[in-house]
């Protein structure tokens, strides 16, 4: 007799927990024979705040932990993902990729998290300055992260681009909000679980699922997101989200890539979501030649 | 030192020092600066740019609208192509040259600087114009090594900028923008704050002298409607705008649908924190140059003072007593420290603010001045017993006002410092290394002095975070906005 | 002027930043002293001279050429002050006192093995003694700058507090801090608040034989010191930075310094005092232009 498969449920994961969407909604994304994939959480404006209330209080310690930590801590996400491979593999098969298109998007995003681990403590070596003023201090600029960021996947892949995204901005030390693709959210989802047992605090990955069309007002909109980025070509949603980003000069970056494309990752990725603070202090000139304090 | 808040009946006063006004030559009336000629506006309108110490005329100042900025923005896109194809060793050449021919007519243009916008001549004479050199000095020598600045990138010019600065520092703003533009190959078309649009006028003509190319930088001068005009063409390629943080939103939301760049530097509510191990004296002279420096007409003042509980006594005798000894009046005598506020608009905001001060239940000082009775005065004003709460705690005032709030814990100070919309820089006073890098590290704000306060240079990146906008001007960091890879 | 109130050593100094003390002296060298200001500034300084000879080969002769001078600065200038004092050694006080009798212009004598200090305090006592008896209004003591780095701070107090005590009523003290062998700022502040809390009446930069003598970082960071003290106690010390200063427009810069820093309660030789043997004739000359119009020549003015 054959067995009868356990289904997964699938959750969203907001503060490192995984509820289902507050509102009760769902949608059911299906394949394209119409089978159904999963009845997966459309989630509501109310559950975006609990992200990032959730991203906010994570902000803190996130940013000001070691570089090295923030490193091993992607590395630890690649090493989980790869032993999941084949869970994501099917996933992806599931949402209508070919055999050999599933297992390079895996192969790609794991291999992404594994570059972004390597930038953890080396980006700010190549953005920072030590800055020669005319007057007796020392001056020098440091990249910083933006602070809670969202994050409005690329809605062409299941993996690729959600993994390219949120890996820039946590390896520079921002929290993240991020919304799946709406047509294939399988992968996001089963992501999250990879998270959870990663070693990443609770609150820095927050991924939800649902509709872009009704979210999007909410990400721009929102008053303590720092900045959003947004994977795709749509010129109407991201003048619409340009727009609602007035409200407290929210930093917006826009990416328009095939993030299969293994040359799609680079620092500059996660200068986007980066400030640069300059800092000066006197320095005493006591002592040396022509001094005579 | 011994009389209490009244004025010293001046045994040994400093007579009057006041800087020629001759060397200043101030046309009549200035036209729009557009392909190298200055030409009438197309509707014929000006508007007076008056002296704010004496409310007297000093030019007629063209007012360009939408037809005259789209003759500047035509004449910007023309000179674009050959501009940014020239050679960037000679493009950085016309930099250096600028940068000279300033140095050479400095005091001429500290002396207009100071008639236009009320600044102390001793500030535009020692801060403003030698800054306003150095900054094209510095990107000069940019310009032909941009592919040093970007790892792993190859640097091309945006194409034309449009460019909107403030009354505040109005020749210094006005290089800080045009000279990374140039150097990185873009055109630009400039329009300055209303109130104080002649020393960018006379860089105009200083530019003509230095031979650089017709139309490479236009210079259009009006109000908001100009500004609007210029933001919402659709041959500019990229805003870069210096101003309130309501009118930044305001651009921000306009080139929404729009493929143009952007960069802003808007306004702040800056906290400068004094802990009980600083070296109070020099912290002291850190509050006043913080506050009081331009008449706290600076995005990045030292607006909000946080003294630790068990020194508040100490430092606000100090400071008491520090600013009686500040000279407040003609802006064109050297001895003057403070000087005239830059319109009869913004004097009534400051007014608005010091009354809402006192009616919200903050304690109020001022030394008392001898304060000249035309022209727009405000002494240089404190305020004790402020909370987080109060609005001039919260708002950005842009005058000489400070609020005074107490601190009893490094964690409780930096929750209170951050909690602001702003974040544009902030100030921390401790002899203690470890303190500083804690506080350093954890103030969201783009400029942090530590052990001093309001220090500018040309190689040092300045910008805000959070509402206090996106983008750095000054270092190599400002280069980022005039390039596209 | 009523008797100092000694205290204890306080137990911290406040710290201080040189570059912070760097720029703002640099404000009082820009401020512009004109007209009625500059005029009135000169003579303020010339009558805060204490007009200065230290050296190995002063004579009695040169002592009082020197005591002239002080009493009538300039003859062919009506109405030019005196300079406050005379400083010389103790052996040529006696010399001092006669020359100047009825003048009015005090004299000061340095002492304890004045330059270096490196002596018993037996020998500084002996030597102060000796001063005060041939008639010393004022006496100039070094400090133990040796202990002073040793950190033996109760030692350096408590000398200064006994050459206090044989001062009495008789002589003001003034306390050289030789700043240029303290190596800091903070430690000049530090030297500065246990000279005041010994009970010195005026703190002094130096004994002009270390370079760099007086500055103005070390002495706004010295009037500092006396205005904490002021505020604190109400009570008002002395300043006399001593070396160095020899140009008229720098002597007008201290002023600007004194009153910006303390108030114009100092603007007087009371409080304030600058030694010096070289200003005079730069002031002179300055008050000279000032009157005339004309640039002047050091050929026309004694160089005694």
């Amino acid at each position: 007799m054959a067995r009868l498969e356990v289904l997964k449920t699938y959750k969203i994961f907001i503060g490192g927990k995984f509820p289902r969407t507050e509102s009760g909604r769902y949608y059911s994304p299906r394949d394209k024979k119409g089978n159904l994939l999963a009845n997966v959480c459309l989630c509501s404006r109310k559950d975006l705040r609990e992200s990032v209330v959730a991203a906010r209080s994570a902000f803190g310690g996130w940013s000001t932990r070691s570089a090295f930590n923030r490193s091993q801590i992607l590395y630890r996400i690649a090493e989980m993902m790869e032993g999941r491979r084949t869970q994501f593999i099917d996933e992806l098969i599931k949402q209508g990729a070919t055999a050999s298109a599933a297992k390079k998007e895996v192969d790609l995003a794991v291999d992404r998290l594994v570059y972004y681990s390597g930038w953890c403590d080396k980006f700010q070596q190549v953005f920072s300055s030590v800055n020669p003023v005319n007057s007796s201090h020392f001056n020098f600029s440091v990249p910083e992260p933006t602070g809670v960021v969202g994050l409005l996947a690329d809605e062409k892949t299941s993996l690729a681009g959600l993994v390219s995204g949120i890996a820039a901005l946590v390896a520079g030390g921002n929290t993240v909000i991020a919304l799946a693709s709406e047509s294939k959210p399988l992968c996001a989802v089963t992501f999250s679980e990879v998270i959870a047992t990663s070693d990443v605090p609770g609150g820095v990955i927050n991924i939800l699922t649902g509709s872009k069309k009704e979210l999007l007002e909410h990400f721009g909109s929102h008053m303590d997101i720092n900045a959003v980025v947004y994977q795709g070509n749509s010129n109407e949603e991201l003048s619409q989200l340009r727009s609602l980003a007035s409200n407290n000069v929210k930093r917006i970056s826009s990416y328009d890539k095939d993030w299969m494309d293994t040359a799609q990752q680079d620092p500059y990725f996660i200068m986007d979501a980066q400030e640069i603070k300059t800092t000066w202090h006197p320095i005493e000139n006591i002592g040396s030649e022509g001094s005579g304090y | 030192m011994a009389g209490k808040e009244k004025k010293e009946s001046g045994l040994w006063e400093y007579s009057p020092a006041p800087e020629s006004a001759s060397i200043g030559k101030i046309a009549p009336k200035y036209g729009l600066f557009i392909d190298g000629k200055f030409i009438a506006p197309a509707k014929g309108r000006y508007f007076p740019s008056i002296n704010p110490a004496t409310e007297a005329k000093l030019s007629m100042i063209a007012e360009a609208d939408a037809a005259d900025v789209d003759k500047a923005v035509k004449a910007a896109r023309k000179a674009f192509g050959s501009w940014s194809r020239l050679s960037a060793s000679e493009r950085g050449k016309y930099l250096y040259r600028i940068a000279r021919m300033i140095q050479e007519r400095a005091r001429e243009f500290a002396v207009i600087e100071t008639l236009d916008g009320g600044k102390p001549i001793r500030e535009s004479r020692d801060i403003d114009i030698p800054l306003a050199a150095a900054h094209f000095f510095y990107y000069a020598g940019w310009a032909d090594k941009l592919e040093y600045a970007f790892p792993n990138r190859k640097p091309k010019p945006i194409g034309v900028a449009g460019q909107i600065i403030p009354w505040n520092f109005p020749l210094l703003m006005a290089a800080w923008k045009i000279a990374p533009a140039l150097a990185a190959g873009n055109t630009v078309v400039l329009k300055p704050a209303e109130t104080t649009s002649l020393t960018a006028l006379k860089l105009a003509e200083l530019f003509s002298d230095c031979g650089l190319p017709p139309g490479v930088v236009n210079i259009v001068t009006g109000a908001g409607a100009t500004g609007a005009a210029l933001v919402n063409h659709k041959g500019i390629d990229k805003i870069a705008f210096t101003g309130s943080t309501d009118v930044g939103k305001i651009i921000q939301k306009a080139i929404a649908g729009t493929t143009k760049k952007s960069t802003l530097e808007l306004g702040g509510k800056a906290a400068n924190i004094i802990f009980e191990d600083a070296t109070i004296d020099q912290a002291v002279e850190g509050i006043v140059n913080g506050i009081y420096f331009n008449q706290g007409h600076v995005c990045c003042a030292g607006s909000r003072l946080f003294v630790q509980e068990s020194i508040h006594e100490e430092v606000v005798r100090k400071l008491k007593h520090r600013i009686k000894s500040l000279r407040v009046g003609d802006p064109m005598d050297k001895n003057t420290d403070v000087g005239a506020i830059n319109s009869k608009a913004q004097l009534e905001t400051i007014q608005k603010y010091v009354r809402l001060g006192k009616e919200e239940g903050a304690e109020i000082f001022q030394p008392s001045c001898n304060l000249p009775d035309k022209g727009f005065w405000c002494p240089p004003t404190l305020f004790t017993n402020v909370s987080q709460s109060h609005t001039i705690a919260r708002e950005e005032i842009f005058g000489p006002v400070l609020a005074i709030q107490t601190f009893r814990t490094e964690a409780e100070v930096i929750a209170k410092a951050n909690n602001t919309p702003f974040g544009l820089s902030a100030g921390v006073w401790t002899d203690k290394g470890s303190k500083i890098f804690n506080l350093t590290s954890k103030l969201r704000a783009g400029v942090v002095w530590a052990n001093t306060y309001n220090k500018f240079d040309p190689v040092s990146p300045f910008g805000g975070y959070k509402e206090s906008g996106f983008g750095r001007e000054g270092g190599l960091h400002g280069i980022l906005p005039y390039v596209q890879f | 002027m009523t008797q100092r109130k000694i205290s204890g050593i306080p137990a911290t100094s406040p710290r201080i930043d040189q570059v912070g003390v760097e720029e703002r002296c640099a404000r009082f060298t820009s401020r512009s002293i004109k007209s009625t200001t500059k005029m009135q500034g000169l003579h303020m300084v010339l009558s805060m001279i204490d007009l200065t000879t230290l050296e190995g080969a002063d004579t009695e002769g040169k002592i009082r050429q020197m005591c002239y001078k002080a009493s009538h600065p300039h003859e062919s200038i009506k109405g030019l002050p005196a300079t406050a004092a005379v400083c010389v050694y103790p052996t040529m006080v006696g010399v001092a006192k006669k020359a100047l009798q009825g003048t009015g212009v005090n004299v000061a004598s340095v002492s304890t093995a004045f330059p270096s200090g490196q002596g018993p305090t037996e020998v500084k006592l002996a030597d102060t003694k000796l001063a005060l008896d041939f008639g010393a209004d004022e006496i100039d003591m070094v400090i133990s700058r040796g202990r002073f780095l040793q950190g033996e701070e109760q030692f350096v107090y408590d000398e200064i507090a006994m050459i206090k005590e044989l001062c009495g009523k008789k002589a003001r003290l003034k306390v050289i801090l030789e700043t240029g062998e303290l190596g800091t700022l903070d430690r000049v502040r530090r030297a500065s608040d246990i000279a005041i809390a010994a009970g010195a009446d005026f703190i002094k930069t130096s004994t002009g034989k270390i370079s760099p003598a007086a500055t103005m970082p070390v002495t706004l960071v010295m009037l500092e010191a006396i205005r904490d003290h002021y505020f604190s106690t109400g009570e008002m010390v002395g300043m006399k930075p001593a070396g160095g200063i020899s140009s008229a427009k720098s002597a007008l810069h201290y002023l600007v310094m004194v009153k910006e820093t303390l108030g114009e309660e100092w603007l007087n030789k009371d409080w304030f005092r600058f030694g010096a043997s070289r200003l005079a004739n730069d002031v002179i000359m300055q008050i000279a232009k000032q009157t005339t119009g004309n640039y002047q020549s050091g050929d026309y003015f004694s160089k005694d």
